[in-house]
């Protein structure tokens, strides 16, 4: 499977590691949800971790696209509650049409 | 839906979405590829900006660091004169000082956070975008209008993903650095104005002036022993008792310049 933590590009994950980010994805919607500041940066400093540890790079010559995305390691509950709300890229004008 | 299914979701949205807008598939990776340098030349940009609010707020330490310098100059100063109202006085003021540079503190490790990270993205689109050059042209060479849609959905999609995640980290870098901007102005308005030296020490800088005072009265007092000193050796001994009077008279008025004034004035 191939994960995107935003800021740091693609990672391939194998099934072991995908499972563990499937209940730590819970944990973050959970967080969401509760608007909990502190259990969202917590499940997401433990996804994105467990991404770069376990991760395999993705070489800049394949073009795949990811199936799941982390949201930027630093990131908080309102930033990630504004790109769900509206569906869109912000400072993405220039990428597509 | 997780979290992490919707944000991918969102970003295929938007990249079917362009990709069926698009007419002729050798067309889209063209437009494709000139959207991606100028992307490039975006963050690149971007990289620029967040290094020079870096180094603005680099200017702003070094700025802080001297008013701090100043001020436990002046409480050093003050104890020595045996002012201690004017030694805490300044070190309240450091104090301060101190806290606005732990904020720049603060404020320039995320800046220098955001610059690494920032470049690290830079470089990583760079390549990707080298690689869809390629990857551009052999699709347009070897394969039929039917045989390179589909990979020109991949090879669209795939650099699609990067260029959103791209876009979302310079809008992030831009609105820190918008944010950071707004206080270095403040900041630099205080610093310029000497309200931020008026502010902390409670006058324009009062601490200052008084220990002026007391060193220019410190330095008549010196001349003038230096005088009686010289009076006395070249002279009888009469002189000697006069001068001895006066010293004393002087040494206990030491703390109030106010007062010794005119007392000086007599013995000359």
């Amino acid at each position: 499977m191939i994960v995107r933590v935003l800021g740091e590009g693609q990672f391939r994950v194998d099934d072991d590691t995908a499972a563990k980010l499937t209940v730590l994805d819970k944990d973050l919607d959970a967080a969401v949800h509760a608007d909990d500041e502190a259990a969202f940066k917590l499940a997401l400093g433990a996804a994105v971790q467990l991404v770069r540890a376990a991760g395999q790079e993705v070489g800049a010559e394949e073009f795949v696209t990811a199936d799941y995305i982390l949201p930027f390691s630093d990131a908080t509950v309102a930033e990630v509650r504004k790109l769900l709300a509206d569906g869109t890229i912000h400072g993405d004008s220039l990428g597509l049409p | 839906m997780s979290v992490m299914k919707r944000v991918s979701l969102i970003f295929r949205a938007k990249a079917d979405k362009a990709l069926d807008r698009m007419e002729d598939p050798r067309e889209t990776l063209d437009y494709s590829y000139k959207q991606q340098v100028e992307m490039l030349t975006r963050v690149r940009r971007g990289v620029a900006d967040v290094a020079t609010s870096r180094k603005r707020v680099e200017l702003q330490m070094t700025s802080l660091q001297k008013e701090i310098t100043k001020r436990t100059n002046q409480a050093k100063t003050a104890l020595e004169q045996g002012r201690e109202d004017l030694a805490r006085a300044a070190l309240q003021a450091r104090g301060q000082l101190e806290t606005q540079y732990d904020d720049l503190q603060t404020q320039y490790t995320q800046l220098q956070e955001q610059e690494e990270k920032l470049t690290l993205a830079s470089q990583r689109l760079d390549a990707k975008v080298q690689a869809f050059r390629t990857r551009k042209e052999t699709i347009k060479a070897t394969y039929t209008a039917a045989e390179a849609q589909t990979r020109i959905n991949e090879a669209f999609s795939g650099i699609s993903e990067d260029m959103g995640d791209v876009g979302l980290a310079i809008q992030r870098a831009e609105d820190k650095t918008a944010q950071m901007q707004a206080r270095a102005g403040a900041i630099d308005e205080l610093l310029a104005s000497g309200a931020l030296e008026d502010h902390v020490g409670g006058g324009a800088d009062y601490i200052q002036a008084e220990l002026d005072k007391l060193g220019a009265t410190a330095g008549v007092d010196d001349q003038l022993e230096a005088m009686k000193r010289e009076i006395a050796n070249s002279a009888p001994k009469q002189l000697e008792a006069n001068a001895n009077g006066d010293g004393g008279g002087s040494a206990s008025a030491a703390g109030t310049p106010a007062a010794q004034q005119p007392q000086a004035g007599d013995g000359l």
